[in-house]
């Protein structure tokens, strides 16, 4: 019985920790979100990809690395540490958890081949299942698409978008189609892309298991859950080190600001929720590789929990910063968006708890 | 990662269960002595207390790793079967092995630094449930501060002479014995003038007083001495070595405080009673408040759960670090109980608050008890605020606080 990351796994996270060190400080996070740094973007792209992160999932006879959810979730732990200005949930875990689980073998062999050679990149558009804001509608009849669809993840640089219709039906089409409009949604977390997706009867390859079922999309739907959790951990980690850090050196009536009880407590408090919130998102990366039974209830648990301690993180941990949290020279404000935004993808935590009770038949 | 425990513990946890089933319903004779029992429905064979602990004992379910000669099993250490009669235990709601101060803290203390003769004394019959123990640590002035206790033990004539007055002492109606932590150095620096010493409870001077608390239980008492005179030879570890033995138990208590399948156990008594009740004619668990509310709180007993389980896989894993996982638990296992039963309190309404034998009463009261109970135990074992500044300075790194003037 082991119950924790393994080497490997948190050998490939420090890995990619490192890369982001060196290659994405906060001064290039801050030039890439005001929008002045694409070909930067596009570098930190190309070395996160050379480590395996666009390969992780496919299995290796596709040409990918034939890793499983938890490896990722190691990952996207560091990713969100870094606030790592990369397409990874929707491009390289719910992208090809779909076409894994619900393509025909023509489909996986077309695009997981694609995907592991990095000729093509999808951005994932689901919203219409999880919840469709502002009256935006996905029709999908005889291999044509037509609606709209709103937060689609990672479209900006995509060469195709995986959408899906409310019932969980899901196909793929290219960004090149005539038809297909893109226009990017500004979010409060700029390190990653938002986009509002219009289809005017475009041809749409449908991912063939899921005109049956929604296993697939469920899959790609809880491993998305169970990355963006992580995700929220990795910045929550890195909130609580900065305030810790901080509260270290900050003085004030002669004594060091992490000296006062008021502060420690604030401290021990994100830590002590913070925490539990690994052992439960590994767990859920667990149950989804090896327990399917649980895994979906897991998934949502992990999604909603986490959403909820990693808030309260960003606040706190700003608060023991005192007016410099506040400031942009601090930055600490891209992990108070990265949890923000993190939080409502794929389902705010209230929308994922009637769900998991809905998933106990409550 | 890798949660199975392999085949020759899914054998041991059938040959559990199938034990569980024989003694389904099984209840004691003699309950109201025996301090901390929870009341189980009789439906079985009724035996003594102590002849269940023997009975536990015989099949390795209970002191696995003592040795034979003190009154264990005699077998290896082995956190996974520990682990597996838990949970078995509690899923077919059979009474596990008395714990208690004994049991939990000085047995362990005992086995790592007691001496020959005072282990070959004391533990067989604090396992078979014989001697009962209660803990004398803290005292009026002496809380969270305790290392500031002020109880007095001279040696005269080859004797302990013990005078003061002890408090929050649990169970001290039903003990034949007390360890205590007593200053003997008056004139060394604070830490270092304790030692801890074992009290027959029935030595002239000792005073019980009950100290009911706001469950209107007598969970405590007072203890006060008078002159009350022990041998010399009643002491663990050397005089003024009290403090780092008091040390090796306090790590023991914070441990057993919580436990994570009874939790669990919790949250799903909490889901089929909000199935059953009703408010104008709905069910509680279709009220979208409630029932948002309970979804969170069962995300918390299942994140509390694994990191549990991540705790019990550094012990079994050399080298795995999870400092703050195994710090935080005592804070997060009994904050997160208070609010558990508290929530099922709250659903219920007027309802929930019924207590003793009152009509309309729900499963014995036991949401209302274990609400106030829990708030006992964020207090005790070192209070939530204890627990945070641990968290801070040995988990964070964060300075400690500085000494107050004169002090």
């Amino acid at each position: 019985m082991y119950f924790g990351l393994s080497e490997d796994q948190i050998f490939f996270q420090g890995n990619v920790s490192k890369f982001l060190e060196d290659q994405a400080s906060l001064d290039i996070i801050r030039s890439i979100t005001e929008g002045d740094s694409l070909k930067l973007q596009g570098e930190i792209h190309s070395g996160l990809v050379n480590l395996g992160l666009g390969a992780l999932l496919i299995p290796e006879e596709f040409g990918g690395l034939g890793l499983d959810l938890l490896f990722a979730t190691a990952v996207s732990q560091s990713l969100g540490g870094g606030v790592a200005p990369i397409a990874f949930t929707g491009s390289y875990v719910m992208a090809p958890l779909a076409i894994i689980f619900g393509g025909s073998q023509r489909q996986k062999e077309k695009y997981l081949t694609q995907m592991s050679n990095n000729s093509i990149r999808i951005g994932v558009g689901f919203s219409q299942y999880i919840g469709a804001r502002d009256n935006s509608t996905i029709e999908i009849n005889n291999n044509k698409i037509s609606g709209r669809s709103l937060f689609v993840l990672d479209a900006k640089e995509a060469s195709h978008l995986m959408l899906s219709d409310a019932n969980g039906v899901v196909g793929l089409v290219s960004t090149n189609s005539s038809g297909v409009e893109i226009v990017e949604l500004t979010a409060v977390d700029k390190t990653r892309s938002y986009s509002e997706v219009t289809l005017n009867n475009v041809d749409i390859d449908v991912l063939e298991q899921t005109m049956s079922s929604k296993d697939a999309i469920n899959k790609a739907v809880d491993g998305g859950r169970i990355i963006l959790a992580a995700d929220s951990i990795g910045a929550s980690q890195r909130l609580i080190d900065k305030a810790v850090a901080y509260s270290k050196e900050r003085k004030q009536f002669g004594r060091v600001i992490g000296s006062f009880q008021a502060v420690k407590h604030m401290c021990a408090e994100m830590a002590s929720d913070l925490e539990p919130c690994y052992a439960l998102v590994w767990h859920a990366a667990y149950c989804f590789n090896n327990s399917p039974d649980e895994a979906r209830l897991m998934a949502c648990h992990a999604k909603s929990h986490v959403s909820e301690i990693s808030k309260m993180i960003a606040k706190k941990a700003t608060e023991v910063h005192g007016g410099m949290g506040f400031t942009d020279l601090m930055g600490l404000h891209y992990w108070f968006k990265r949890i923000g935004v993190n939080r409502h993808i794929l389902g705010a935590p209230e929308l994922v708890r009637e769900e998991a009770a809905n998933i106990q038949n409550f | 990662m890798d949660l199975n425990y392999g085949a020759e513990y899914e054998d041991f946890r059938k040959e559990v269960r199938k034990f569980c089933k024989e003694w389904k319903g099984v209840n004691f004779k003699d309950s109201a002595k025996i301090p901390m029992t929870q009341a189980f429905k009789a439906t079985g064979v009724t035996i003594s207390r102590s002849e269940w602990q023997s009975t536990l004992i015989e099949k390795g379910y209970f002191a696995r790793s003592v040795p034979k000669e003190y009154g264990g099993f005699g077998g290896d250490s082995d956190i996974i079967k520990n682990r597996i009669i838990a949970s078995e235990f509690s899923n077919a709601n059979i009474p596990a092995a008395m714990g208690g101060q004994g049991i939990d803290m000085l047995v362990p203390t005992l086995l790592e630094l007691g001496t020959e003769e005072q282990k070959k004394r004391y533990i067989k019959p604090t396992l078979h449930g014989e001697m009962i123990w209660c803990q004398g640590y803290s005292e009026p002035s002496a809380g969270s501060d305790l290392a500031s206790l002020q109880t007095k033990g001279e040696l005269i004539n080859d004797s302990w002479v013990i005078n003061g007055q002890k408090i929050w002492t649990s169970t001290a109606q039903y003990s034949q014995m007390m360890f205590c932590l007593v200053r003997t150095e008056p004139d060394a620096q604070k830490h270092a003038g304790i030692s801890y010493l074992l009290v027959p409870m029935d030595t002239p001077g000792l005073e019980i007083r009950p100290l009911v608390d706001m469950t209107l239980k007598a969970g405590f008492n007072e203890v006060f001495f008078t002159d009350v005179t022990i041998p010399k030879e009643n002491i663990i570890g050397k005089r003024g070595e009290g403090w780092a033995v008091a040390n090796a138990t306090l790590g023991h208590e914070r441990g057993s405080l919580t436990d994570p399948n009874a939790t669990v156990n919790r949250v799903n008594f909490l889901i089929d009673r909000m199935k059953e009740e009703r408010l104008d004619g709905t069910r509680l668990i279709d009220m979208p408040v409630y029932r948002d509310k309970l979804i969170s709180i069962q995300a918390k007993v299942m994140a509390f759960q694994s990191n549990s389980l991540r705790v019990l896989s550094s012990k079994l894993n050399q080298g795995q670090d999870t400092k703050i996982a195994g710090m935080i638990q005592k804070l997060v296992g009994t904050e997160l109980r208070h609010e558990l039963e508290g929530f099922a309190v709250d659903i219920m309404g007027e309802v929930g608050t019924l207590y003793e034998d009152s009509p309309h009463l729900r499963d014995s009261g036991s949401w209302q008890f274990l609400y106030m109970y829990y708030l006992g135990l964020i207090i005790g074992g070192g209070t939530s605020q204890i627990q945070k500044n641990i968290i801070s300075e040995r988990g964070l790194g964060m300075p400690r606080e500085p000494k107050a003037q004169g002090v």
